[in-house]
């Protein structure tokens, strides 16, 4: 199976600083990323994303623990040794090159032929349609201009890795989109494994073949997109991706008696574990008159219009919150207004109950 | 960027007190100036416009010599200080944090603090010694003073270039595949440059401008332009002195622009 994975990291661990002081940026990493998949870092600032990336780039080495690539250690092999590039947030465009001279500096540090070197710099400013600006100089481009000649430059010399911190996070939101698309298309086309970080969660899922998500230096969970969405491993992760709902109560035989009264159907598999927290996202929740039968008891505390969508707050019988999506043309034909009563459902399969 | 709070203009006697530092610093140059340009043997009076002083100090043999020498001592004394202030630079910027970093900082910039004239005749007991041991008189003495007291001015310019640069770009060329010298060759040097070369600049001028420690240096018959000036004066001035210090402040302007061109901060 080895030879499916292109990086990995074992028992990664990264300290900075002695002592006291010491904070440890990365705590027992471990990862396995696939060979040609587009593979997410998400999670909140200062989780340790960035130097997850630096010690697959070589630029750290960590504290214990190992990095592999194509299933060889190579924590100890510097920058300039590993077939691995970097795509910087902040871009690194060389000042004092021209557009093309910046993409073809990877080549010529290999000692790439002459020919060779001319015919893969012209191929890569084609695959970011930069062709008309190879003799610039790089101050002279736009932010996405630069980000595409970023990409160029790191893709340039075919490495096996790609690595992206946070690439899109300087461009505004209609770029941003764009080149979303952009480096899809990237992928796609050259087959190289992504590994991409943000702390941008939509970006993240709509992107990802598989996402890890990260928070406190751990990774706590490693899944596709719909994976990690619907089945969050932990609170943490339920309430990083998307908006979530959590409802305290006790499991027992497949069914999650809540604290507020009522009871929620869940996986059958789940182990009787005593008080649990379940994890129900807003657009998962139904609002039903408040007359129907099994129907959880709740009061409305206000309504927020988002355009498309209308948030719904409501207060369960025990004080806890629960928050509703409906489709704004939908909660204005329900009638629905500050103060109601009204009853609540789940969507089957909906409720996922969490380990804390 | 006119901000409508403290203006420092607004100040009782501003003005009058602007004008007066600037009439201060600038009159007695541009006295002098004008006077190089004097047709009379006086420097008091004028005696009508001629290039008469500038023929003469052209002509003069001494003067001559001691202007190559001036231009030979400042060439390679800037040549070595920037050399050492390059390496001192890198030494002192491209590496993590060592003990005893800001003494080594403060041992670089020691001939800015140190008196002159203490260096000087430090210089003139150790090099007297040497001359005695090696029987060598040449240059290499006053080449070497003026190197070292040069380094610190061509260490700071050269250090702020590199203290300015965005470090990721070292970085991105090591991820690059280019090693160490290579990323010096093709990425750290050729930023730093224009540090290099304002350095240079600026100790080249230092060094040109020079009287005390070339004084206590140089073996006999080694005069440069400042201390041939100065022998000169006590002898009884002649403009031939204005017209030498005119050609020597338009050599300085000229390197200390385009020094001043070359650190200046560009957006
Ligand atoms: N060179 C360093 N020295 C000391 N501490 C560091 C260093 N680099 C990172 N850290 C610390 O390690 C932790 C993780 O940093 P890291 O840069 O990996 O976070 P990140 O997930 O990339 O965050 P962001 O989203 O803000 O970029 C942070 O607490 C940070 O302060
Ligand atoms: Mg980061």
């Amino acid at each position: 199976m080895t030879e499916t994975i292109a990086v990995e990291a074992r028992n990664a661990i990264k300290a900075f600083g002695q002592g006291d002081v010491a904070v440890r940026a990365l705590d027992d990493v471990s990862v396995q990323i696939r060979k040609g998949e587009f593979f997410t870092l998400l999670g909140p600032s200062g989780c340790g994303k960035t130097t997850l990336l630096r010690l697959i780039a070589g630029f750290e080495t960590p504290t214990s623990g190992s990095i592999l690539l194509d299933g060889k250690d190579i924590t100890s092999d510097p920058p300039n040794r590993r077939p691995v590039n970097t795509v910087f947030q902040s871009y690194a465009l060389f000042p004092h090159l021209t557009v093309a001279q910046n993409v073809s500096f990877g080549l010529q540090m290999q000692g790439r032929p002459k020919a060779e070197v001319t015919a893969t710099t012209d191929r890569m400013l084609a695959l970011v349609r930069l062709e008309a600006m190879a003799g610039r100089k790089t101050s002279q481009l736009s932010g996405g201009q630069q980000q595409r000649v970023a990409l160029a430059r790191a893709l340039a010399p075919q490495p096996k890795v790609l690595l992206l911190d946070e690439p899109l996070s300087a461009l505004d939101l209609k770029l941003r989109k764009e080149m979303q698309t952009e480096l899809k298309r990237l992928q796609t086309e050259t087959g190289i494994t992504f590994i991409f970080v943000t702390h941008d969660q939509e970006e993240a899922l709509t992107m990802s073949d598989r996402i890890g998500v990260m928070s406190a230096g751990k990774i706590l969970q490693i899944g596709g997109p719909r994976d990690i969405y619907t089945r969050p491993a932990n609170r943490f992760v339920a309430s990083f991706i998307g908006e979530t709902n959590f409802l305290p109560g006790t499991l027992r035989d497949g069914r999650v008696i809540l604290a507020s009264g009522g009871s929620i159907e869940v996986a059958a598999t789940l182990r009787n574990a005593g008080n649990v927290t379940v994890a129900v996202r807003p657009e998962q929740v139904r609002i039903v008159p408040a007359t129907e039968p099994d129907a959880l008891p709740a009061t409305i505390t206000d309504l927020v219009y988002f355009g498309t969508d209308t948030h719904c707050h409501m207060a369960l019988a025990d004080g806890s919150e629960v928050v509703a999506r409906l489709q704004s043309s939908v909660s204005g034909e329900a009638g629905l207004e500050r103060g109601g009563r009204v009853g609540l459902r789940f969507a089957p399969g909906a409720a996922q109950v969490l380990g804390e | 960027m006119a901000s409508k709070g403290f203006d420092a203009t607004s100040l009782p006697g501003f003005t009058a007190i602007a004008a007066i530092a600037f009439i201060a610093l600038y009159a007695p140059i541009i006295t002098l100036v004008g006077y190089s340009f004097n047709g009379a043997n006086s420097i008091s009076s004028w005696g009508g416009f001629s290039f008469r002083w500038y023929e003469a100090a052209w002509a003069n043999a001494t003067v001559q010599e001691a202007t190559i020498r001036s231009l030979v001592i400042a060439a390679s004394a800037s040549l070595i200080a920037t050399t050492a202030a390059t390496m001192a630079a890198l030494g002192t910027t491209r590496r993590g944090s060592f003990g005893g970093q800001t003494f080594i900082y403060v041992m670089i910039n020691q001939p800015l603090m140190v008196p002159e004239i203490v260096t000087a005749v430090a210089l003139l007991i150790v090099f007297a010694s040497v001359k005695v041991a090696t029987g060598y008189t040449g240059l290499g003495y006053l080449i070497l003073a003026h190197a070292a007291f040069c380094i610190p001015f061509a260490y700071l310019p050269i250090r702020a270039r590199l203290e300015g640069m965005d470090l990721s770009l070292e970085t991105a060329a090591a991820d690059l595949y280019a090693n160490p010298w290579q990323t010096f060759r093709h990425v750290t040097l050729p930023l730093v440059l224009p540090g290099i070369i304002a350095g240079a600049m600026l100790a080249f001028v230092i060094s040109l401008d020079d009287v005390v420690i070339t004084e206590f240096v140089k073996s006999a018959g080694q005069d440069t332009l400042p201390t041939y000036m100065l022998g000169q004066l006590r002898r009884g001035v002649t403009p031939e002195v204005n017209a030498i210090s005119t050609v020597l402040l338009g050599l300085t302007v000229l390197l200390l622009t385009v020094f001043f061109l070359l650190t200046r901060k560009r957006d």
